[in-house]
């Protein structure tokens, strides 16, 4: 019954989008907490630039942001990420893409941790002596990260979802594979329930395990 | 200014914070310098890349509002298609019958787990198989069918978490003047649920449009992101040109969308007429309900 398998390499294929959501979250959590850090920074001109950057980039849709980076990026410009093969170089404008779109989630997530703090600990803090690090790292951090999960799980399981927009232009990912599954063989449904539950399975516990952290971190009020 | 993390600023955080401003500027101005050298190298400054743009109408109206008028298309239509399916599970999540409870919350759970593109490359392949539209239609069919799929799983969520913010008054006060449970569903909680509602469907509404680019990318819809390549092809490769003026046009859309979301949200939350209670769109994305269990959604921040 699953013969329609025979030639396809499908976990590679499934190993490929785990590489992309897993780079891509790495560097859109650096990123985002960079940003995060500007917007909400005393320096009024960083919290004006992680501002507009945040609605610029949230507005603009993610497939068009991945064919600038293929198209413009590399195409026009020449910019190839120090690799050499065209696989390679698909792969690292992939991820750049989804860093540059994914950051601008994490930058709210992590905002919207902090701002669940109540400025009452901060002043109290203060008002007991502590210096500006002390305030940071024992009352304020310890309680935004607490809150700060559930958000971000949301962001990493869309995260995953969304690496499938890199089959756009040519990474070989899930979707890409099941493209070109669903034209050769004369196996709609079963291809795609494959490759439905294979979503199935990469988000579907994120979520769940998670939502179970979250829970059990989260800051009673 | 003070926040949770800093107090009002003193002399000497002024002048840090002046000395910060300038390493700022001099890190962007960098920025921005290796971008536009890096663009007039490749001559995608030159004025004949981007005169098709500001001087005439010929490139918007042969590529750009063609392309505009079927994302809209694509847009609207999934959106009218996925409201009503999207409220059928959401108070179907909501009955008291487990057989209509379980299904409902399986499928619902299942098309928000799955991505939008596979969906439409689904519907594509489905379409084109199963049926004899021809080929334009199909792609429109097949984008709508991928959007609709998995909006009505989220608006379904919306819903189920509209109602659920109203106060359990409302359902106790209409079991105590003898109401039904469809009558109070209909007459009662939908009513008030709807306005609640608005400011997250409206937000929702970006996420489509956003997703119409999908269609276009991969399975050349002719949508605004696809009109690119005919018209970069047209006007001597200017591809920066035409991707900078496609995504100025989403974001002007999109933004005219988020403002009026907020704006819908800001009206309801001091309305007294309603209970006040607002499903609105929290800044990740997700949904964030006023005075109601909080609820995981995963959508917002899809492609």
């Amino acid at each position: 019954m699953f013969d329609f398998l025979d030639g396809y390499d499908l976990l590679g294929a499934f190993w490929v989008t785990v590489k992309l959501t897993v780079f891509s979250a790495l560097g859109s959590l650096i990123w985002g907490t960079l940003l995060a850090g500007m917007r909400v920074s005393p320096v009024p001109l960083m919290r004006g630039f992680a501002t507009a950057y945040v609605n610029v980039v949230r507005n603009i849709p993610l497939t068009v942001i991945i064919m600038f980076a293929s198209l413009g990026l590399y195409s026009t410009l020449g910019i190839a990420l120090g690799s050499t093969d065209i696989k390679g170089i698909n792969f690292r404008l992939a991820v750049l893409a989804f860093v540059v779109y994914t950051a601008s989630f994490v930058c709210e997530a992590i905002r919207s941790g902090i701002n669940t703090v109540p400025v009452g600990q901060a002043e109290a803090a203060r008002a007991l002596g502590l210096s500006f690090t002390q305030v940071l790292r024992l009352i304020v951090l310890p309680q935004a990260f607490r809150s700060v999960v559930n958000p971000l799980s949301n962001v990493l399981i869309a995260l995953t979802k969304n690496t499938t927009v890199a089959s756009a232009i040519g990474v070989a990912e899930a979707s890409y594979l099941m493209k070109e599954m669903i034209e050769n063989e004369a196996q709609l449904l079963l291809i795609s329930g494959v490759f439905a539950l294979g979503f199935v399975i990469l988000t579907l516990p994120t979520g769940l395990i998670l939502g179970w952290v979250a829970k059990k971190v989260a800051v009673k009020r | 200014m003070s926040s949770v993390l800093y107090d009002t600023q003193g002399p000497r955080a002024k002048r840090r914070n002046i000395l910060y401003t300038v390493l700022f500027v001099l890190a962007a101005a960098a920025v921005v310098w290796w971008v536009y050298d890096g663009l007039a190298e490749k001559h995608q400054l030159d004025w004949v890349k981007w005169k098709p743009f500001f001087a005439g109408t010929q490139a918007w109206e042969t590529f750009i509002w063609p392309g505009f008028q079927n994302t809209i298309k694509a847009a609207f239509f999934a959106l009218i298609i996925a409201l009503p399916l999207g409220a059928l599970f959401g108070i179907g999540r909501l009955s008291d019958h487990r057989w209509v409870r379980v299904p409902g919350g399986v499928v619902v759970e299942f098309f928000r787990a799955i991505p939008v593109l596979l969906l439409m490359i689904i519907a594509n392949q489905a379409y084109s198989e199963y049926t004899d539209l021809d080929p334009d239609t199909r792609l429109l069919y097949a984008v709508v069918t991928g959007l609709v799929l998995y909006n009505a799983s989220v608006l379904a969520e919306i819903v189920r978490a509209g109602i659920l913010t109203l106060p359990r008054g409302q359902t106790d006060a209409a079991k105590a003047i003898g109401m039904r449970k469809g009558q109070t569903m209909v007459f009662v909680l939908l009513p008030q649920a709807v306005t609640a509602m608005l400011p997250a469907i409206v937000s929702q509404l970006v996420v489509i449009v956003k997703d119409t680019a999908l269609g276009g990318a991969v399975l050349s819809f002719p949508e605004l992101l696809a009109s690119v390549r005919p018209m970069s092809a047209n006007y001597g490769s200017n591809t920066i040109a035409c991707f900078t003026i496609v995504a100025l046009v989403y974001l002007a859309l999109n933004f005219a969308l988020t403002s009026f979301a907020s704006w819908l949200e800001r009206r309801l939350r001091r309305g007294k007429k309603s209970t006040g209670a607002v499903v609105g769109t929290g800044p990740g994305g997700e949904l964030e309900t006023i005075g109601a269990p909080s609820l995981n959604m995963d959508d917002g921040t899809a492609a």
